[in-house]
């Protein structure tokens, strides 16, 4: 049944003007909304009805473009796709449209995407190939090789995930979400040749996959539902698969769990940070490592417990292995 | 009503570096009347490591773990996120690809195990507010916390990916989860709204990255401080590894002191129903618990 009432909605929306504007500052608008508008119908109202100087970026209306991303009480959405009903059913009738990143604002809802465009081009995001350019036949690609991408190839580049990423907001050099999800895509891609360039991009200290924290805050954003996450894991597997893994903290540390279950079943937590860390790295814990044995919470290795059936768990990590270090 | 009746999976922290929450755990579920079968032959979850390295051993082995709580005919209950995430992960994966489950039951015949798919798996915090409900446990407590601003932070893998745990935490949404509120005002408490109680703590880059994680560890705890938190809870051990453990390390990283007791979720339930500090393990946390 198509509801008829309209709602009446306080958005609260954030104005910058980087030429004139010292800081930014919010205004409150108040409208009534019908059950079919999007944020989009929301940003052109307030422009239209209230503010011609309001600015937003905008192009498609069919969530394929990637232009309209903002964030509504800090949810990533693409305001084409978004209901604005259903926002309201989340968040109630006060809803705060704010920029992707409010430091990056040039204009309202318009950021500088320079650091997303910056990161995206570092990772070779296009087929590099052999190309014949007097083909005699169609390459066909089977429906099975089309899979390997794993819809990655969908990604509009709206940025959400990127400026979602807790580590990119932290760390300046982390290559972020759309990034890593783009080298997957090429480095799925059976017609591509530069894998090896690839992996060795995203397995940089500091910068690579192995800064990911895990949050799944992109998984969250993304609109296209591409779960960058999942392909920085098949990033990761792709690293120890072709050996290109380096010795270093944060291999070791992926490493040190199949060890550690092998021989306890659980992890012993003390060995793991020794051994990835190593003999001399694992001395700058030694301070918190006296906190929490004076609290109780270091297991001697002489008393470190064990899985019950470790039969069993040492028998499944030799025939379930499929990679080696 | 029936007692109602789970397969604990205890996950690594609980034996190890956080052993006040499997103390406060099982304390909370006698006085609720739960009664917890700790599965003792399961293994660790691979915390995501493990998956990023050999993917597919991760899967075997959390495989594994699930038989074990199917072999009881028991709901798995969980009281770690990051158990709780990959566990489920699992589960998911197995459940919608039917050549994977075999594949993956052709290793496990050889332990003489075999996955079906009959336990459901489930964090504790959901598991009471769904099977117990808020109101129920309202009326057990005894020490209502009152006064107390309690901060709630969920630790990103029970609310996230929400496509994932929908039908195991209650639909809880990502953005505005509410399970913790409802929770702290069922035990007489304050909940403090702040806008990181669904951010990420940096765990899971503690080694590789400590600046990044104890960026976010401090961002987390200063927002929960300048909103008159006098307390942080977590359901997450690692979570809580970081927020109790490294206050001194993030101090240093943010250039403000952060000095704040983080309790586990089990040892708040457990203050409001009457369990002593000492039954809860409040000894073994690392920022003195001082509002008792």
């Amino acid at each position: 049944m198509r509801e008829h009432t309209k709602r009446k909605v306080i958005f609260k929306v954030f104005r910058f003007n980087q030429e004139t504007d010292h800081l930014p500052y919010y205004l409150k608008y108040e409208m009534e909304v019908a059950q079919d508008e999007v944020i989009l119908d929301i940003l052109n109202r307030i422009k239209w009805e209230f503010d011609g100087s309001f600015s937003y970026r905008r192009s498609c209306r069919h969530g394929i473009c990637g232009s309209c991303a903002i964030k509504v009480n800090q949810k990533p959405v693409l305001s084409c796709t978004e209901n604005v009903f259903n926002l309201i059913d989340m968040y109630g009738n006060e809803l705060v449209l704010e920029p992707q990143d409010e430091k990056r604002a040039v204009k309202d809802m318009v950021i500088n995407k320079k650091n997303f465009w910056q990161k995206y081009s570092k990772v070779k995001p296009f087929l590099v190939a052999e190309i014949n350019n007097h083909p005699k036949h169609e390459n066909i690609i089977s429906q099975e090789e089309v899979d390997l991408l794993d819809e990655s190839d969908y990604c509009i580049q709206c940025g959400n995930c990127f400026y979602a990423c807790p580590s990119v907001k932290v760390n300046d050099e982390y290559l972020g979400p759309a990034a890593l999800l783009k080298a997957f895509r090429f480095n799925a891609d059976i017609r591509d040749n530069a894998k090896n360039e690839r992996l060795d991009i995203v397995n940089e200290p500091g910068a690579g996959v192995w800064d990911c924290v895990k949050c799944y805050e992109c998984a969250e954003a993304c609109p296209k539902d591409l779960s960058p996450i999942s392909k920085i894991g098949k990033l990761h597997n792709q690293i120890f698969q072709n050996n290109k893994a380096i010795n270093n903290v944060a291999t070791r540390h992926a490493v040190g769990f199949k060890s550690s279950i092998k021989k306890h079943g659980i992890l012993d937590e003390g060995e793991l940070v020794r051994y990835s860390e190593g003999s001399i790295g694992v001395l700058k814990h030694l301070p918190e490592a006296y906190t929490m044995w004076k609290k109780g919470k270091i297991v001697m290795p002489w008393n470190m417990p064990k899985s019950k059936n470790m039969d069993e768990i040492k028998k499944l990590v030799e025939i379930s292995s499929t990679v080696d270090f | 009503m029936s007692k109602l009746k789970y397969a604990l999976y205890t996950g690594c922290t609980a034996k190890e570096s956080t052993p006040e929450l499997l103390k406060s755990t099982m304390a909370v579920a006698r006085a609720l009347d739960i009664e917890l079968i700790i599965l003792e032959e399961a293994s660790c979850c691979g915390a995501g490591h493990l998956q990023d390295f050999d993917e597919f051993l991760s899967l075997t082995l959390n495989t594994r773990n699930i038989c074990y709580a199917e072999k009881l005919g028991l709901t798995m209950v969980t009281i770690c996120n990051t158990c709780q995430l990959n566990t489920s992960l699992t589960k998911e994966k197995l459940d919608n690809d039917e050549s994977l489950k075999s594949k993956v039951n052709q290793k496990l015949s050889e332990v003489g195990l075999e996955y079906k798919g009959t336990s459901d798996v489930k964090h504790f915090l959901y598991a009471i507010i769904d099977d117990i409900g808020v109101d129920a446990i309202a009326e057990k407590v005894t020490k209502p916390l009152k006064n107390l601003n309690i901060a709630p932070f969920y630790g990103c893998h029970n609310i996230r990916p929400s496509s994932l745990h929908k039908n195991n935490n209650g639909g809880e949404n990502p953005y505005v989860p509410n399970s913790m509120e409802r929770l702290i005002s069922a035990l007489g408490g304050n909940s403090v709204n702040y806008a990181h109680k669904n951010k990420c703590c940096g765990f899971h880059v503690e080694l590789q990255a400590p600046k990044t994680a104890n960026k976010l560890s401090g961002d987390a705890m200063l927002d929960a401080m300048d909103n008159d938190a006098d307390v942080v809870v977590t359901p997450c051990p690692l979570c809580h590894l970081r927020l109790d453990v490294q206050q001194h390390n993030i101090s240093k990283e943010i250039g403000r002191d952060v000095n704040m007791p983080v309790l586990h979720l089990p040892q708040m339930i457990g203050l409001a129903l009457g369990i002593t500090p000492d039954a809860l393990g409040l000894d073994h946390n690392v920022s003195e618990v001082t509002f008792l």
